[in-house]
């Protein structure tokens, strides 16, 4: 009896499994034309619509995986130029940086890219560029919180705000690269100084996601967090009355104080092992262009590289901001520092 | 005298031994690239590490498994003792009811207690609206939850291998220290444990080595583990060398643990009686008996019909949008590749549970099959991958080369190499019910068996298989629901567009999204319920 049950499971899932295999075969790349390869760590959800209008325009397909940048990084590397990867996308410029650190991305001269992309979200060799822009600033209570009580990221390490600041775990890289622009902002022992009054000030443990951070706000947990704007947008976009207010970080005073936001980018860039660089370029500059632009920003509720491209109209409620324009692969450089900077002062 | 003669067995027992050890190379593969990874210094790295962190990650990893060993144990022997042997109001519902929490992953498990119990959950939003702000102000990230939430998604390991061990425990061993004078407390602690010992440790041991290479579910309490600081060294330093002598540390603890657990056992062996069809229970006072049901059915409210309860309300609260093609995509490639995976695991881990019967100089080499399980999925994902890259760069692609083809990794991105992760991590999940199940089949069966003729294939397909039926079925649930929820593994290797429901999840929490990863998490439960009610069906006949 449990034999033939058995028997029978067996062929069942064999005759799936090989179903599956067969279709997921794919075509050879001759027949239909060239077929990109994207690693990314973008999900899903971020980047297939855009694929899907590029390969509308351009008939050329792509196929893709998603996974954390460490471990795509690590095939990447082990693969080398056997690589199928034609594209890395990722997030946050630390691990950009450290990508082409790796030496895995291949320079890319591109008048179209030059033209799209501002010069500090982009890597001076060509190397990867910012795709979309990520910008971390402060929110806050808006029933017990005033804009004018709000400044800088510094001051939030100030007495006025002992017991009230709520942040997300240091070991999310966001806060590791904001981190690393106060690094440069204001040398080390100033930022080692403000990181540690920050600790002194946090109403509760880090948190796991910005998420939580606002939710903590909302809930009166605390008064005043750091996130990327977009975490709030899509929350507003859900519960449009939620008592959260957003203010744009060092825009005022001189020098590092009125540096502007840190802003930290999405970006992507052309494999060294790739067998299809003109139409890697060819995907990249597209993502600079204006449909991807839009559709960036309006899918996640991020700010486009290009000028030319209007941000979504829920985040233009919040107005315009000026930027910090520290050349971003700073980030990456400084990761490593800000690390044991947040790990020295107890952030956890 | 050994129960195994050599003769007239050699070509099959050769095969066995063949089949056996290449298993066995495909799990020491990954885990010699990570041991290898001492060959170069990562001073810096460690210094800090000594210097700032690792005291106390080391302090609170110890925690952690203490606090989740001791409630896994307690929570698992109670509860299989209850349902098992004594009569109670429920009893017949709870006996399966019970397991039903392992369909649920440890990390929904965290997401969901942080969503319902956290300062701004519904819970405490309601107290401090209703009763006073005093009363919902308190941050449940605490030591405390992590291991209450581990507690509640791994006893099911303890309790599925108490209950089978205590169920083929022979009612005349029970019945014969009752007449000897032993109260039921005595019977319990004086046979009964001691004779279901290894499929105890074989629980624990399971629930603990998960915990110790969990990052996902900690993570989301940002409570900083050992895992953490491998981590922290990969993703934060982009320092996969330091990382991987980290995560050796790891291994070496518990291989000790393991070996240790082996030589205590040493060469005692229970084996179950000859009466199975008699079962007797004890009849418990009524207080006593409404005191079980109490239990049960708290475990059972927090460890599965909370979760699901706050599941299906954020599932319904994102909307049916999410129901689309893509989404019975991903169920469909969930099964199809847990069903596959859990197949070639156990037909593997049946193989070296007859090897190390065998009782040959190998057999330590057999059980170091073992060792995949308790690495933290990255980390050996990342081992895996290098060590099939190499095949590839070093032979394969050089092959291709040979024969004018465009060259192209074979194996890293394809299906097989993605099976191969599965066994390779969950071998020891299959093991542990194989063999205390192999372990409690008395030797004089096989050999009875021989005597009257049978040798082989007709041994193994007429004794030993229909005798390990229970034990096969445990081992192939256990194997089904852990590959349904592994995630490491699964993003980094699978073949484009085999996108699973684990990955789906992933890339929502990624986003911070839980509410639009509750229904792909309320599929993978239930999905997870299918085999656990099949192996229930099963070993009630």
């Amino acid at each position: 009896m449990m034999f033939r049950i058995a028997a029978r499971l067996v062929t069942i899932l064999i005759a799936v499994g090989l179903a599956a295999c067969g279709r997921n075969t794919p075509p050879a790349d001759s027949a239909t034309g060239p077929e990109l390869v994207v690693y990314s760590s973008r999900i899903e959800q971020l980047i297939k619509p855009i694929f899907d209008d590029f390969t509308k325009e351009t008939g050329i397909r792509i196929r893709y995986v998603t996974d954390e940048a460490g471990p795509l990084l690590a095939r990447m590397r082990a693969e080398g130029e056997n690589s199928p990867a034609d594209m890395l996308i990722t997030v946050d410029a630390g691990n950009l940086w450290q990508a082409a650190e790796l030496g895995v991305l291949a320079p890319i001269e591109s008048a179209t890219l030059k033209a799209n992309v501002p010069p500090a979200l982009r890597d001076e060799q060509g190397r990867w560029y910012g795709v979309s822009i990520r910008a971390r600033t402060i929110v806050y209570a808006s029933d017990r919180v005033k804009p004018e009580e709000l400044s800088t990221y510094e001051d939030l390490a100030s007495e006025q705000w002992s017991g009230r600041l709520c942040l997300r775990t240091a070991k999310k890289v966001y806060n590791q690269s904001l981190v690393a622009s106060l690094i440069v902002a204001l040398g080390k022992e100033r930022a080692e100084e403000v990181v540690s009054g920050w600790v002194d000030n946090l109403a509760v443990a880090p948190f796991s996601s910005d998420n939580k951070v606002i939710e903590a706000i909302d809930a009166g947990q605390c008064d005043v967090g750091l996130v990327n704007t977009y975490y709030l947008a899509r929350m507003l976009a859900d519960d449009p009355s939620l008592a959260i207010g957003l203010f744009w970080a060092n825009q005022q005073g001189e020098g590092a104080a009125g540096r502007g936001v840190h802003v930290n980018i999405s970006g992507a860039g052309v494999t060294k092992a790739s067998k299809h660089k003109a139409e890697a370029q060819r995907l990249l500059e597209w993502m600079s262009g204006p449909a991807a632009q839009f559709d960036f920003a309006s899918l996640n509720q991020e700010y486009p590289v290009n000028d030319a491209t209007e941000p979504s109209a829920l985040i233009q409620q919040w107005g315009s901001f000026s930027a910090d324009t520290m050349p971003i692969g700073e980030a990456g450089r400084l990761q490593g520092e800000a690390i044991k900077m947040m790990d020295r002062v107890g952030y956890r | 005298m050994t129960p195994t003669p050599q003769r007239g067995v050699g070509a099959a027992v050769w095969l066995l031994r063949g089949v056996g050890l290449l298993a066995v190379l495909g799990v020491l593969a990954p885990i010699l690239v990570i041991v290898l990874s001492w060959s170069s210094e990562q001073t810096d790295i460690w210094q800090h590490l000594i210097a700032t962190q690792l005291g106390g990650l080391l302090a609170n990893t110890l925690t952690l498994l203490v606090g989740v060993g001791i409630s896994v144990s307690v929570l698992g022997i109670a509860l299989a003792w209850f349902t098992v042997m004594c009569d109670f109001p429920g009893r017949a519902w709870f006996e399966w009811l019970l397991m039903l929490p392992m369909a649920v992953p440890a990390y929904v498990m965290a997401f969901v207690t942080l969503g319902f119990f956290d300062f701004g959950g519904p819970l405490q939003s309601f107290l401090r609206a209703n009763i006073g702000q005093a009363y919902g102000s308190v941050d449940v990230r605490s030591e405390l939850t992590v291991i209450v939430v581990f507690s509640l998604v791994l006893y099911p390991y303890v309790y599925m291998l108490a209950r089978s061990a205590f169920l083929s425990q022979s009612s005349d061993t029970i019945e014969a220290a009752r007449v000897l004078g032993c109260n039921g407390w005595q019977a319990f602690f004086r046979v009964a444990l001691p004779m279901a010992r290894p499929a105890i440790i074989a629980g624990v041991s399971l629930a603990l080595m998960e915990t110790l290479a969990d990052f996902g579910t900690v993570a989301i309490f940002n409570y900083d583990t050992f895992t953490t600081a491998i981590y922290k060294s990969w993703f934060g330093f982009f320092n996969l060398q330091a990382a991987a002598q980290l995560a050796s540390i790891l291994l070496l603890f518990v291989a000790l643990t393991l070996f240790a657990e082996r030589r205590s056992r040493g060469g005692r062996r229970f084996v179950q009686g000859a009466r199975l069809q008699h079962r007797f229970r004890f009849t418990v006072a009524p207080f006593t008996a409404w005191l079980m049901t109490l239990v049960c059915s708290l475990v059972l409210l927090l460890a599965f019909l909370l979760p699901v309860v706050q599941l299906v309300s954020w599932a319904v609260a994102a909307g049916s949008a999410q129901l689309d093609r893509r989404f019975f995509e991903l169920l469909e490639h969930s099964l199809s590749l847990a069903g596959l995976a859990a197949l070639i695991t156990v037909a593997l881990a049946l193989v070296l549970a007859f090897n190390r019967r065998q009782k040959s100089r190998l057999s330590a080499i057999f059980g170091s099959a073992q060792l995949g399980y308790a690495l933290p999925g990255s980390v050996l994902a990342v081992g895996i991958m290098l060590s099939f890259t190499y095949i590839d760069n070093q032979f394969l692609i050089p092959l291709q080369r040979l024969f004018g083809m465009t060259p192209a990794p074979v194996l890293v991105g394809s299906l097989l190499t993605l099976l191969a992760a599965y066994w390779i991590r969950f071998l020891a999940v299959a093991s542990g019910p194989l063999e205390s199940g192999l372990e409690r089949i008395r030797p004089s069966l096989p050999e009875a068996a021989r005597t009257l003729g049978a040798s082989g294939g007709a041994l193994v397909w007429r004794i030993y298989l229909p005798m390990l039926r229970p034990g096969l079925l445990t081992a192939a649930v256990l194997v089904f629901v852990d590959v349904m929820k592994e995630m490491p593994a699964t993003l980094l290797l699978r073949p484009y567009g085999w996108d699973t429901l684990a990955v789906r999840i992933y890339e929502m929490t990624s986003e911070g999204q839980w509410q639009l990863a509750a229904l792909p998490a309320l599929a993978l439960v239930a999905a997870g319920l299918i085999p656990v009610i099949i192996s229930i069906r099963q070993s009630r006949h």
